[in-house]
């Protein structure tokens, strides 16, 4: 810290002393007899300017946090200011420990803070990890910036990766997956890896994080306050107009199927809070991702439309022929487009019902001339 | 602080659906006019439900990045964002007419200025006649030239038509171009006999939609006979019936789009100093600025 920085500090220290402060263990106020000075270390009551500025000498770290967070960051009650907080495990407020799901207790105070950011806090937010750290290590001035990547990429050296530090860079990282796929859906578990940014303001982070996972900061914060507005698979579907109008037709055992194929751990990161209902709890699991879901998303609801139209028509019986074999096939190659696993499967692993080969054999043997699969309806 | 909110489309199949949307927030945010600029969309994140407690500004000015009055103006948007008091009668409008309606938003209880769409903003005629100098790469264009402005249409609303025919006769008024004509794609008189509506040689034709993609990049190239596929590309200018047509691509992707977003902030009472003028600059044609005019290629539907 240079001198001119520590005066700043200490200046801006003594000014807001006079209306009392209290911020991270650090208590300063101006009372009759001097100032009251206090932190967890520490207790001076009736010092004198002099005084005051000698016992602050070893409390550096406690006045520079004060200044990064009540002037630089500020913006009290925010998300924004909390999401940093929780980045460096420094405390919240009480308000904001109403719903502790995404928080844990190891919070640092300023001392064993300041000593863990000079080696950098890490903290995962979905797929990826976020180091908070000092600018000036050897002198820390309580000057914070932020590093971030993707979890995969956390053992990879920075010359590795591909570096940015605009935040609007990440719409762009955001868009395709590993292998050129679109994502519409941003908290698929698909972001790819390969790219860093580093030395972000705490703003950049903030705004960085939000175009690759975006209001994931605003609802987690509301959540942590306690005020998280979920609303209902049910009120979201009567909401609808245009196209989606039907949705609201959409059979009760059909949203527990549809949550299941698409709001769970393995195909989004958001961790489902809504039900089909305020008391009519769907049978699926909300899943752990860390980040709550509020209400249906835009994916759910155009596959929902799909589906309603689907549901609303009846089953019928077929007649088909099939081995055995062939029938377990059918579940094979199911189950294996379900979980996405069909590029996984070796070329020559003719084992596997959902091998390509496979599945071209059955089709060969039991399609039709007009490429479908030959089946009798039943009459009724 | 004050705050925008590009409020747009977007896609679940295809990417570029929101480049424009991008590219002109990125324009406004360079400006430093507003403290938080964000996009929102109707089919990608943050939608249009979210986006306003991602902000933190009380003072939001909300600009739908759509062409006509309608459907998604008139309901999905305000619905939403949780305007519990919007009634489209709040903003007056005959179909063009929309500027601004200050609400709530119920779910954070900021202040919104919904503005009315792009489209339908007088300075829209400007980025119309913007793409044709822009495609032509002649900021005099007009002398010799017939000017297409095509609309989709549909008779499921009446506005759609109406904001082309708007733009049309202002620019028609201005007599710059030999000819000017609102064409659709879905009613009469439809852009595929673009060349039975002009007497002059060329003609450029500006689709009046917010992004590039299946419309403009697909049908309507093949529905004027700019090409036979449109895998195949097709020439700017292209020979077509003995005309030369200057096929612009979506009206949307021009840089000046940036100054109508701006525009309809302003109207609403957002305090904006210079930027209008800063963004006319370093979008105008035949400048160091950056047009962001490519048009990009289409990968499909705008579901």
């Amino acid at each position: 810290m240079t001198v001119a920085e520590s005066t700043t500090d200490l200046e801006a220290l003594l000014a807001a002393a006079d209306e009392g402060l209290a911020f991270d263990g650090l208590r300063l106020e101006r009372e009759d007899d001097g100032y009251a000075l206090e932190t967890p270390e520490t207790k001076h009551a009736g010092l004198d300017d002099a005084a005051l500025r000698d016992a602050l000498g070893p409390l550096e770290a406690y006045v520079s946090n004060w200044r990064y967070w009540q002037r630089e960051i500020e913006g009290e009650g925010t998300a924004r200011r909390a999401f940093l907080r929780w980045c460096e495990r420094a405390p919240l407020a009480d308000a904001e420990r109403a719903d502790r799901r995404t928080l844990d207790d190891a919070t640092l105070a300023v001392p064993e803070r300041y000593e863990a950011l000079a080696d950098g806090i890490d903290r995962g937010w979905g797929q990826l990890r976020i180091t908070a750290r000092f600018v000036d290590v050897e002198k820390p001035n309580g000057e914070r910036v932020y590093d971030l990547w993707h979890a995969d990429d956390a053992g990879s050296d920075l010359g590795d990766l591909d570096v940015y530090d605009d935040p609007r860079e990440a719409r762009e990282l955001a868009t395709e997956d590993e292998d050129g796929r679109y994502r519409p859906l941003k908290t698929a578990p698909t972001l790819r890896s390969g790219w860093a940014f580093t030395e972000l303001s705490g703003r950049e982070l903030v705004d960085t994080v939000e175009f690759l996972y975006p209001a994931t900061v605003a609802n987690w914060h509301r959540e942590l306050r306690g005020e998280l507005d979920v609303d209902h698979w049910l009120e979201t579907a009567e909401r609808q107009t245009g196209i989606y109008d039907v949705i609201d037709e959409l059979p009760r055992e059909a949203v527990d199927w549809m949550a299941e194929a698409c709001c769970v751990d393995s195909q989004c990161l958001r961790r489902r809070e809504w039900q089909y209902e305020e008391g009519d709890d769907l049978d699926v699991d909300g899943g752990d991702g860390p980040f709550p879901c509020r209400e249906p998303c835009s994916v759910v609801i155009a596959a929902a439309r799909k589906w309603t139209i689907l549901e609303s028509e009846e089953e019928r019986t077929y007649e088909l022929e099939l081995t055995t074999s062939e029938l377990n096939q059918l579940a094979e190659l199911i189950d294996a487009a379900a979980e996405g696993r069909t590029d996984e499967i070796r070329e020559a692993d003719v084992n596997d019902g959902a091998n390509r080969y496979r599945a071209r054999y059955l089709r060969a043997k039991r399609f039709d001339e007009e490429g479908t699969l030959d089946a009798t309806e039943r009459e009724p | 602080m004050q705050a925008l909110v590009i409020a747009a489309h977007g896609s679940h199949l295809n990417p570029d659906a929101s480049d424009p949307t991008y590219a002109h927030a990125d324009t406004v945010c360079e400006t430093g006019a507003f403290d938080e600029v964000r996009e929102a969309f109707w089919k990608e994140e943050p939608h249009f439900r979210e986006v306003i407690r991602t902000l933190e500004a009380d003072e939001v000015f909300v600009v739908p990045l759509f062409i006509s009055e309608g459907y998604f103006t008139e309901q999905v948007i305000p619905r939403e964002l949780r305007l519990e008091d919007w009634d489209p009668e709040r903003w007056e409008s005959d179909g063009t007419d929309a500027s601004q309606a200050t609400l709530e938003a119920t779910d954070v209880g900021k202040t919104v200025h919904y503005c009315g769409p792009v489209g339908t903003h007088d300075a829209m005629t400007d980025v119309i006649v913007q793409r044709a100098e822009s495609v032509t790469e002649d900021p005099d264009v007009g002398d010799g030239f017939g000017l297409a402005v095509v609309g989709h249409g549909t008779e499921r609303n009446e506005n759609s038509a109406k904001a082309i025919e708007y733009h049309t006769e202002r620019i028609r008024e201005r007599g710059r171009f030999d000819e000017v004509k609102a064409l659709f794609m879905d009613e009469e008189p439809e852009v595929d006999d673009v060349t039975d509506f002009f007497e002059t040689d060329d003609i450029v034709v500006v689709p009046l939609f917010i992004a590039d993609g299946y419309h403009t990049q697909e049908d309507i190239p093949e529905d004027v006979g700019l090409t036979e596929d449109y895998r195949l590309g097709w020439d700017v200018p292209a020979e077509v019936d003995g005309h030369r047509i200057w096929y612009a691509g979506a009206v949307g992707t021009e840089g000046l789009m940036a100054d109508v977003i701006l525009e309809r902030a302003a109207d609403a009472g957002a305090d904006l100093g210079d930027a209008v003028e800063r963004v006319r600059a370093a979008t105008a044609v035949g400048t160091d600025g950056e047009t962001r005019s490519e048009p990009g290629p289409g990968a499909g539907a705008g579901d």
